[in-house]
């Protein structure tokens, strides 16, 4: 199943930030939702500059996940957040500034294949007694991943709209427990591999 | 060759090897270990005491100004630390190269709310260019090598190195590093040549460009590069208020200063020309007041090396990055020689309504109290126009910059993205030092004065031969002339009981003098100026005078204010 961003649709709860209260992905007027891959160095600190400059631009961040990428002593920032095209430039050339990041960009959903994943623990007896519950589950591509006397794992990987409408339809349920959702991971589809390009473009400058 | 030593010593040699010859500091226990090897150095590091440690960070701001070197603080850790706060900051945002070596407790004891422990890298993290904690003593001749570079190159700024003790104390096979490559820090782009051929072809085809000039033409040592460029298209220019001293106020294509309280004509014609020019400069909201207004009419071309402030505030059509020393001669050789005069004489009426409205009766006054802006052209004339300007915050500042004539480069030191009151005297102290053949002026309120007005001791100590010029008002003017404008003329708290100053003055052993009569100004100015060493002028000013002409904030900048109703 797939559910489709809805621009300014106007959920109830308005300014809507992904808070998951009216089930809708509404973007707050005039902004988009972009994706921030950021490399940087791997020190200590750095994390700390890059949001220092999201917050003092007065704009949340969505999602974040940090991990070492593919080349080595480099660190992978994946980061997301509303805001229109101008603050995005603006963001990135100011997390770019600081000394030890490589280099940040932004990104629209069209230009990179994301994966993010959530995680629900579900109360076992209520799962087993409500059909619907392996129906919501078997829709949504989620897996069973623990079953035991008292609660049962789901696991679905996949984009924000489908993870939060597997949350939402169990949540009506009262079968939800817990429920994690992961920072989103992201690759860009572009066939140049930007951070290989500015690498190899400093190591011929030293 | 490597030598076993300390980390303190290491420290030392790592500043020597950095070329750093003056160091602003003030001990503490967190800092000892290196104090103590300062101790063997003292001929190579002059140590200068300060009184108090933000006067340890604007005399190395001033310093750094104007001899374009890296100026460099040592202070303790905790209260230190934190002392140093607002120099940082003001030499972030103006752009001023600066190396900070703080103590900080022994590594083992981060975190512990130790005894003058304080997070500096998490304070000083978002107000510098770079901040990092050297826990091992193996890390000291990178991590300085590292820090003067990041501070002196591109577009410069303050380094904060925290220096626990145990790495001042441990020992290290020492060898001196030369860090001058970082591979995530870009420090000057270079643009593709397409762009440099854009940029001259919007000039050639432009019949109104103006041209705007910032610091950064300083900074990057473009003085040269800027005249031959203004001059081959005959492009008017004005600057901006660091960027006083970039272009000689004679120079013939000069046509003032931009800003709130820049000149008329400047801020009328940005609004007027067909090509705005910015270089080296940041659009701040001091310059531009509105920016729904501003220079809708024209295109843009910003030259700067800092990616970051394209577009940041204004749009611009099209973007030089890159060091204006190298992108300014090659627009240059593509520019056609031509001449605007129809253009140029355009901005004369707006001068002479100025000249006869505000500047006239501001440096030419026959009756009432003496003036700042008289007191101001004065001694600028007593020194030939050749002496540096470091002013503090106020109306004092910008009477200063306004009427004081500058015709030799790096010739203002004054605290234009901050305003950090209390910054003027210890900035002039720090500037003798860096310019130790010139004669420094500085020009300050009764306000700003007291906020560090500890450093006179500095000053009595070193002989340093600061000129202070204390504009006394006995109100905190700028803010006052502020109430008076927008805020119905209450003057919450801005009246002040002052001081005898000329007691403080003899109390540190300063000559001094002050005056009250005009007829006493110019004899006063030539005592101070032939007086060796620090001398304080002090001149009672007009205690409500407003400095005009003003943009008010937020206003359009083609809606200057010549007088105030
Ligand atoms: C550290 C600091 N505190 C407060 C201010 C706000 N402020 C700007 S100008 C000014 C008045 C300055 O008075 P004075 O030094 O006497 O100079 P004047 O304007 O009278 O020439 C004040 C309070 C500031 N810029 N910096
Ligand atoms: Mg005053």
């Amino acid at each position: 199943m797939e559910t489709k961003y809805t621009k300014n649709a106007g959920g109830e709860c308005g300014d809507c930030n992904l808070c998951g209260n009216c089930g809708s992905l509404d973007c707050p007027e005039g902004k988009n939702m972009y994706t921030m891959i950021i490399y940087s160095e791997n020190f200590a600190g750095i994390l700390n500059q890059i949001t220092a400059v999201f917050t003092r631009r007065q704009v949340n961040i969505e999602s974040l996940n940090v991990c070492a990428s593919s080349t080595p002593g480099v660190h992978k920032y994946t980061i997301t957040c509303f805001c229109n095209e101008e603050m995005a430039m603006m963001l990135t050339k100011q997390i770019e500034k600081k000394i030890d990041v490589l280099q940040a960009n932004y990104f629209t959903d069209d230009q990179i294949f994301i994966l993010e994943a959530c995680l629900l623990k579900v109360n076992t007896n209520m799962m087993l007694n409500n059909k619907d519950v392996g129906r919501i589950v078997r829709i949504h591509g989620a897996r069973i991943v623990e079953v035991n006397p008292t609660y049962s794992i789901i696991e679905k990987k996949g984009i924000t709209a489908d993870i939060l409408s597997l949350f939402h339809q169990l949540d009506k349920l009262g079968v939800v427990l817990q429920f994690v959702r992961s920072g989103r991971i992201a690759v860009t589809k572009s066939c140049i591999e930007q951070l290989d390009r500015y690498l190899e473009e400093r190591e011929s400058q030293r | 060759m490597m030598e076993r030593i300390s980390g303190a010593e290491a420290m030392m040699r790592s500043l020597e090897h950095e070329g750093v010859e003056v160091l602003f500091g003030y001990p503490g226990g967190a800092i000892i270990p290196t104090y103590d090897a300062l101790y063997d150095h003292k001929e190579t590091l002059n140590h200068i005491l300060v009184r108090h440690e933000q006067g340890a960070i604007h005399a190395a701001q001033g310093y750094a100004r104007v001899s374009g070197k890296v100026g460099c603080a040592i202070v303790t850790s905790g209260p230190g630390a934190m002392n140093t706060i607002s120099g940082i900051a003001d030499a972030m945002v103006d752009s001023t190269p600066m190396v900070v070596i703080c103590g900080q407790v022994g590594a083992a004891m981060l975190g512990t709310d130790a005894f003058q422990e304080v997070d500096v890298i998490g304070v000083t993290q978002p107000i510098s260019k770079w901040a990092f904690q050297i826990r091992r003593s193996e890390d000291i001749a990178w991590a300085v090598s590292r820090a003067f570079y990041i501070a002196r190159s591109g577009r410069p700024g303050p380094v904060v190195l925290d220096f626990t003790k145990n790495a001042q104390t441990g020992l290290v096979d020492f060898e001196p590093q030369k860090v001058n490559f970082i591979r995530s820090y870009k420090p000057a782009p270079v643009p593709e040549d397409s762009v440099i051929e854009k940029a001259a072809r919007l000039i050639n085809n432009s019949v109104k460009p103006f041209v705007l000039v910032g610091q950064g033409v300083e900074l990057g040592n473009a003085q040269e590069e800027l005249r031959e460029f203004l001059e081959k298209a005959q492009l008017p220019a004005a600057r901006t208020l660091l960027g006083l001293s970039a272009l000689p106020s004679d120079h013939p294509l000069n046509m003032g200063m931009l800003g709130m309280h820049g000149n008329l004509g400047p801020n009328m014609m940005t609004n007027q020309c067909d090509l705005l020019i910015a270089i080296g400069m940041r659009f701040d909201d001091r310059v531009t007041g509105n920016l729904n207004t501003y220079a809708k009419q024209a295109k843009i071309i910003h030259f700067d090396i800092d990616p970051s402030e394209i577009n940041k505030n204004v749009r611009v059509n099209l973007a030089v990055v890159g060091d204006c020393k190298q992108t300014l001669p090659a627009v240059t050789r593509l520019l056609d020689k031509t001449t605007h005069q129809a253009w140029i004489d355009g901005f004369k009426p707006y001068a002479e309504k100025e000249d006869n409205k505000v500047i006239h009766p501001a440096i030419y006054p026959t009756e009432g109290p003496l003036l700042m802006g008289e007191v101001v052209r004065k001694v600028s004339e007593a020194t030939e126009h050749k002496a540096i300007l470091v002013t503090d915050v106020g109306q004092n500042q910008m009477f200063a910059c306004r009427y004081f004539k500058y015709s030799q480069n790096r010739s203002i030191v004054t605290s234009g993205g901050c305003g950090t009151m209390g910054f003027g005297l210890p900035a002039a102290m720090g500037a003798t030092f860096g310019a130790p053949d010139r004669t420094v002026c500085m020009f300050c309120g009764d306000g700003g004065l007291q906020m560090t007005i500890q450093e006179l001791g500095t000053i009595m100590e070193q002989q340093a031969p600061v000129k202070i010029i204390l504009l006394n008002n006995d109100y905190l003017g700028n803010v006052r002339q502020w109430q008076y404008m927008f805020y119905n003329k209450r003057y919450s708290f801005t009246p002040m009981v002052n001081p005898d100053f000329e007691l403080i003055a003899r109390g540190y052993r300063i000559p001094c003098r002050t005056v009250v009569e005009r007829a006493d100004l110019e004899g006063a100015i030539q005592e101070m100026l032939s007086t060796e060493g620090p001398f304080l002028l002090q001149c009672a000013v007009k205690a409500e005078d407003d400095v005009l002409p003003m943009i008010p904030p937020g206003s359009n900048i083609d809606e200057m204010l010549l007088e105030v109703k």
